[in-house]
């Protein structure tokens, strides 16, 4: 696929990995014709963490699977790395999902009854990388979120928090431009939710971007920048000024319930 | 994501569900067993009858009533005028030249009777030359003699079923048994004979073929049997038969040679054997539609994992192939154990029915099988491959 020229935008720090232009989109239901997003227009800078809040109908799920390439605007263009993604084929979108998408949801998804592992290696096995090098990049992406001692387990041997950070490496091993993650901390209990959300700032911090899909202000407070969503409308959009650190919460929270956190069920 | 990888995500899928897998198989197993053992047993009866006629010697001449239709086959005259009587065998015995013998044959149903005991048998009435014929093997005794036939002697010759059946812990030789209604003296018993049709090769009664038409009050004869003697002489002796018998029965006879009967018997065997297998193909077809339920089932059940899939990069091709290669799987892997059960049965049954497994019919099976579960699995994995990611990570 063509790489496209990488268009940087002067007024940012950093050049678009993403671009929503002008989007909207309408859907009949029952007759009805239902505007889930109009006019939406949008950029995430390379690097970025960005929160796209807003409650549930205000279309911000349509958005995100815009975003993620699973749904295709009505009108308006999306581009990702340069590349104008609307007039490709489902199976050129499946690939460009597979390169330059990591998709953390808020129920897990992971395969059942598969290792951690094995589930960390899906996404390479689509994009053709061969055995060996597939179980090292799987096995470094579960170190980087502190799984390394997990490898074999299976998906219903891990706790919610384990799960999601399997979910979290699963996103990360294809070295996506985006790290799409919908209400992350949604079937989370709050420690591991916030142990989660560290683990998102930390990759952030190390360079990856992320987008983070959230009705809860206090979770979007973690990402740097707040996309404010209404009636399929941006209704805000502004930097967070006391931008919260999941790793200082993590450190300042008592030490029982961590014990407890870390012997809780899987939800 | 290569042939290799979708054969391990198959394989793994199947593996999640032994016991449904292989009662999937099953009906594979069952429809590939069927038609490797039936098409066996019809073949091997096919060769064994096969073998019997050619056994009687190549050079045998059949010479029946009634005008025969190219492959119309022998017992078709409805409306026959004239039969043949023994003076027609007296007339080809005396003019025909370069044969060893001219040997009539008379048939008709039986019912044989020793004290108590009663069977229905079939008589083959002939002359002393039947023994020659070669089929026909004693196992104890003696044929009946020139002189008994020429005195229409109440002699007789048991099948081994009617020896059994009447004689179960005695010798019959010598006894005196009665042929509906007359007293027979037993002169031998013939050897069993087995398998053919409806195994009614030894449930026959042999004798002299005078006293059969004493017995039916009817002079007529079924057939004359002529032993040419030498082959290369079969055409000219047909020829022959043919002119002496012009006069009288113009063109209301037919000669058959032993080829013919083959050729005949080939075509009627070889016809229920496709019959058989056609029949046990259905079962197979049965089982490939048990194949595209399960698969419809699992597509189903993983919807979710295919919108996950999907999600992460899978392609139609990715989804289409993984579920396309279960299904092949399943219906290889009942085809391999449908051929090693049907070609077992097959040796199995050897001692009862005589069975042949034929190379084709394991192909066939084979074959059919596998695409038996590109067919019934292509529906399935279409239906997973065009499932929307979005429903399809959404579903509960």
């Amino acid at each position: 696929m063509a790489a496209g020229d990488k268009r940087s935008d002067a007024s940012s720090d950093g050049e678009a990995v993403l671009e929503v232009d002008h989007v909207s989109k309408a859907y009949e239901l029952e007759g009805v014709t239902v505007h889930a997003l109009s006019d939406v227009s949008l950029q995430v800078r390379r690097g970025e963490m960005v929160s796209i809040m807003g409650p549930s109908g205000s279309g911000k799920s349509t958005l995100m699977h815009i975003i993620g390439l699973l749904d295709h605007p009505t009108s308006g263009q999306v581009v990702i790395e340069g590349e104008d993604v609307g007039r490709l084929t489902p199976n050129q979108l499946a690939q460009l999902r597979n390169r330059r998408i990591g998709f953390v949801f808020q129920a897990f998804n992971l395969l059942p009854r598969t290792s951690a592992l094995a589930n960390v290696e899906l996404p390479l096995v689509y994009s053709g990388v061969s055995g060996a090098n597939r179980a090292r990049l799987a096995r470094e992406a579960l170190e980087r979120v502190g799984l390394g001692n997990r490898l074999g387990h299976s998906s219903n041997q891990l706790s919610g928090g384990q799960q999601q950070r399997v979910a979290i490496a699963r996103a990360l091993v294809t070295e996506p431009s985006i790290v799409l993650a919908d209400e992350p901390t949604g079937n989370l209990d709050s420690r591991s939710g916030i142990e989660v959300m560290a683990i998102l700032q930390q990759l952030n911090a190390e360079g990856i971007t992320v987008v983070l899909v959230t009705h809860d202000p206090n979770v979007a407070r973690h990402a740097q920048r707040v996309v404010e969503i209404a009636d399929g409308r941006i209704v805000r959009e502004e930097p967070v000024k006391d931008r919260r650190s999941a790793a200082d919460e993590l450190a300042n929270l008592p030490n029982a319930a961590r014990v407890a956190a870390e012997e809780a069920p899987a939800t | 994501m290569n042939l290799l990888e979708s054969f391990r995500v198959a394989l793994r899928a199947l593996a999640a569900n032994k016991a449904r897998s292989f009662l999937t198989m099953l009906g594979v197993i069952i429809g590939v067993a069927a038609v490797i053992l039936l098409v066996s047993i019809g073949s091997g009866v096919q060769a064994s009858i096969t073998s019997q006629i050619e056994g009687l010697g190549s050079n045998l001449l059949f010479v029946f009533p009634g005008q025969l239709e190219g492959a119309g086959g022998p017992g078709g005259g409805g409306g026959l005028t004239k039969r043949f009587a023994l003076e027609d065998v007296r007339l080809l015995r005396d003019r025909l030249q370069g044969v060893s013998f001219v040997a009539p044959a008379a048939s008709g149903a039986a019912t044989v009777r020793f004290e108590n005991k009663t069977t229905k048998a079939q008589i083959v009435a002939s002359d002393e030359n039947l023994s020659q014929v070669g089929t026909y093997k004693l196992a104890r005794g003696r044929w009946y003699r020139r002189s008994e036939v020429d005195g229409s002697a109440r002699v007789v010759q048991l099948g081994s079923a009617v020896a059994e059946k009447l004689f179960p812990f005695t010798d019959p030789i010598g006894k005196e048994v009665t042929v509906n209604g007359q007293r027979f003296k037993v002169i031998a018993t013939m050897q069993k004979i087995g398998g053919g049709f409806g195994g009614s090769q030894d449930t026959i009664v042999y004798m002299p073929v005078t006293t059969a038409q004493r017995l039916s009050g009817s002079s007529d004869l079924a057939e004359i049997i002529v032993k040419v003697t030498r082959a290369e002489d079969v055409d000219q002796v047909r020829a022959q038969i043919k002119r002496l018998l012009k006069p009288k029965f113009g063109d209301e006879f037919t000669v058959f040679s032993q080829e013919q009967t083959l050729s005949l018997l080939g075509n009627l065997l070889g016809t229920l054997t496709v019959m058989l297998a056609g029949i046990a193909g259905i079962s197979l077809l049965v089982g490939g539609i048990g194949i595209m339920n399960i698969m419809l089932v699992s597509v189903t059940e993983r919807t979710r994992e295919i919108g996950i899939r999907k999600a992460v990069g899978a392609r139609t091709y990715d989804i289409l192939s993984q579920f396309i290669i279960a299904a092949v799987m399943l219906s290889v892997a009942g085809g391999l154990l449908g051929i090693l059960i049907g070609a077992g049965g097959a040796a199995a049954l050897k001692s009862v029915v005589p069975t042949e497994v034929t190379w084709w019919s394991v192909a066939l099976a084979f074959f059919f099988a596998a695409a038996v579960g590109v067919f019934f699995g292509a529906y399935p994995a279409y239906r997973a491959s065009r499932l929307d990611p979005i429903v399809a990570l959404r579903y509960e």
